[in-house]
């Protein structure tokens, strides 16, 4: 048998620290716009946790190459869940997140075995189709989900029992931020870790992966489980902050918005999630705000441009500028 | 105990077409055995068959004594049975040392694991060191696989399939594309595998496979045309028929 080697090496030291670095720059960008943007907090809150459900499609896509466009069904399962939680069972916060993280993986246990079956655009089909299908259950479901009007008064009660959710959002924003630097923690982690190094096999050939002995199928499900929980924490957290769910966290567009904030940033490292999702968040902010109606054309060049330009994403900008300088 | 692989009566169709008609053979521990034949013959889909990534008509493949006709392709490698991709088939952003990290781990039984790093095991580490060693690889450990030179990709390829330690090693074409003056490390390097391991290699490069086999398969249209030793093999008047017919074209 194999043992493991032991953890004093200075290699090792370095790489463990490795592992923290995208929460500790999330932690400190986050410190940064606490307090650059004190009244912006709810928008704030809202980027943190559209990282969160980005994060979480990043390891599915970027590191196991599986693309779908239903990933808005394990973030709506998420939140109904905490909603329902919160407005029937308990108001914790906490507990609303883990069952929210439950309902996502077990919406992804479900939908993957059969989803992870296929490829390409039947799999895409496939995962808009079982979006739309919850989202037609959620609005006839009235007894449960309140149909078409949502859940809404979702209170939660105070953080770990002692900080109170306050009217200009300063514990949502803290709350949020900690929930997504640890899930960047968790990442990094997979990242780094044979099951991590075994996705990126699968998304490098998959056929290679299965002539060397590994259950490709199984571990797909896995890592669509593991990304399902992530993007019901992030629907929870909507539903918390928000006090609200609608039918519209099944909405196809979202699924969408998630690709292209991912594309933008980059797939396959975590930072590409966490920069696509500020960059398209913010955009869109100014955008519509000066134009409400037109703010997609903005949206959409940017998305032409970098793929055009930098295939790989924001994140790539910097060693394509260095190519590019070396070339000249 | 180590009768290695026997083949009864394996047929294998793609809709009207026959690729593999009533193929009977033995691969017994420790043989090398070459599987020759022209474009098309089946050679590829007779391998995909051992493997199990085609699922055969009928017929029956044994291992050891073992009925292994029924298993998926990940428990085949388990039990056994490993094969080199005829068109070069790594995982390309990842570095030499990565891709073979891969069939190590996945052979110990760690792939599943989440909260350890992949690189911490100090066994498997040496492993990749050297299993480079064995192929003359270890100077490429730390570059991305696409930045190669496909004869080295072809070396790594091969050492991705020894990674899993099997006891039937296919190989095929193994030189295939690689520039002649780089061959001879692929032929080195089979002629140096561990002398109880079954070889199957399929190969066109007569050179290369009276090199290494000591026994010859010849098929022709999904059929086993004739079997023997070498100088059987080229001596025999269908098969320089078949060759010099070949060669014309
Ligand atoms: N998946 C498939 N579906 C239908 N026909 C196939 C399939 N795979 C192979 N064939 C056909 O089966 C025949 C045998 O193909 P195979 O690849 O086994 O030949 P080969 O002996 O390996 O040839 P080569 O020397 O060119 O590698 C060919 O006629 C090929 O077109
Ligand atoms: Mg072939």
């Amino acid at each position: 048998m194999t043992t493991p080697v032991l953890s004093s090496s200075p290699r090792r030291a370095a790489t463990s620290l490795s592992v923290l670095l995208p929460s500790v720059c999330v932690l400190a960008g986050a410190a940064l716009a606490f307090l650059m943007f004190p009244y912006d907090l709810s928008f704030l809150t809202r980027i943190v946790i559209m990282m969160i459900f980005v994060v979480s499609f990043d390891l599915i896509l970027g590191q196991a190459g599986i693309a779908t466009l239903g990933h808005a069904a394990m973030y709506g399962c998420g939140a109904y869940a905490a909603g329902l939680i919160a407005l029937h069972l308990s108001p914790d916060p906490i507990l609303g997140l883990a069952i929210g993280a439950v309902a996502g993986a077990v919406m992804a246990w479900i939908s993957g075995l059969i989803l992870l079956r296929t490829h390409g655009i039947t799999l895409l089909m496939i995962s808009i189709a079982m979006t739309m299908v919850l989202q037609e259950a959620a609005s006839q479901a009235r007894w449960l989900t309140g149909g078409a009007d949502g859940l809404a008064g979702i209170t939660v009660s105070p953080l770990l029992g002692l900080f109170e959710f306050d009217f200009v959002g300063q514990v949502a924003f803290i709350y949020s931020v900690s929930v997504l630097a640890g899930v960047l923690l968790l990442c990094q982690i997979l990242i780094s870790s044979p099951f991590g190094l075994a996705l990126r096999g699968i998304e490098g050939s998959a056929s290679r992966m299965r002539a060397i002995g590994t259950p490709v199928y199984r571990r797909k499900v896995t890592v669509y489980v593991i990304a399902g929980a992530i993007a019901g924490i992030a629907g929870a957290l909507t539903a918390q902050v928000t006090g609200l769910v609608g039918i519209e966290v099944f909405n196809f567009s979202l699924s969408a918005d998630v690709m292209v904030m991912l594309i933008l940033g980059g797939a396959g490292r975590l930072y590409g999630a966490l920069i696509g999702t500020l960059l398209f968040m913010v955009v869109h902010h100014l955008a519509a705000s000066v134009d409400p109606f037109n703010w997609l054309f903005v949206i959409g060049f940017m998305l032409i441009l970098v793929v055009f330009v930098l295939p790989k994403g924001l994140i790539s900008l910097p060693t394509r500028v260095t190519q590019l300088l070396r070339r000249t | 105990m180590g009768d290695g692989l026997a083949i009864v009566g394996l047929t294998k169709s793609f809709g009207g077409l026959q690729v593999a008609r009533d193929l009977t053979l033995t691969l017994p521990q420790g043989s090398r055995t070459a599987l020759i034949g022209p474009n098309g013959a089946g050679k590829t889909t007779f391998a995909n068959l051992l493997t199990g990534v085609l699922k055969p008509t009928s017929g029956k493949i044994m291992l050891d004594g073992q009925d292994i006709g029924s298993l998926n392709e990940a428990a085949r490698v388990r039990a056994g049975i490993a094969k080199t991709f005829q068109i070069t088939n790594l995982f390309r952003d990842l570095s030499v040392r990565e891709n073979l990290r891969l069939p190590i781990l996945e052979r110990e039984g760690c792939t599943h694991h989440i909260f350890r790093r992949a690189d911490g095991w100090r066994d498997i580490e040496a492993e990749i060191t050297e299993l480079m060693l064995e192929l003359n690889i270890q100077s490429l450990a730390d570059k991305p696989v696409r930045d190669l030179a496909y004869g080295q990709q072809r070396l790594v390829e091969l050492a991705l399939t020894l990674a899993v330690k099997p006891k039937v090693l296919i190989l095929d074409e193994p030189a295939a594309g690689v520039p002649s003056t780089e061959s001879h490390l692929i032929v080195e390097a089979i002629k140096r595998l561990p002398s109880d391991l079954s070889v199957l290699i399929i190969e066109h490069d007569m050179q290369l496979v009276f090199e290494v086999a000591n026994r010859i398969i010849v098929l022709v249209n999904g059929a086993i045309l004739m079997e023997g030793t070498p100088d059987e093999v080229v001596t025999n008047d269908r098969v320089r028929e078949l060759y010099l017919g070949a060669a014309h074209v």
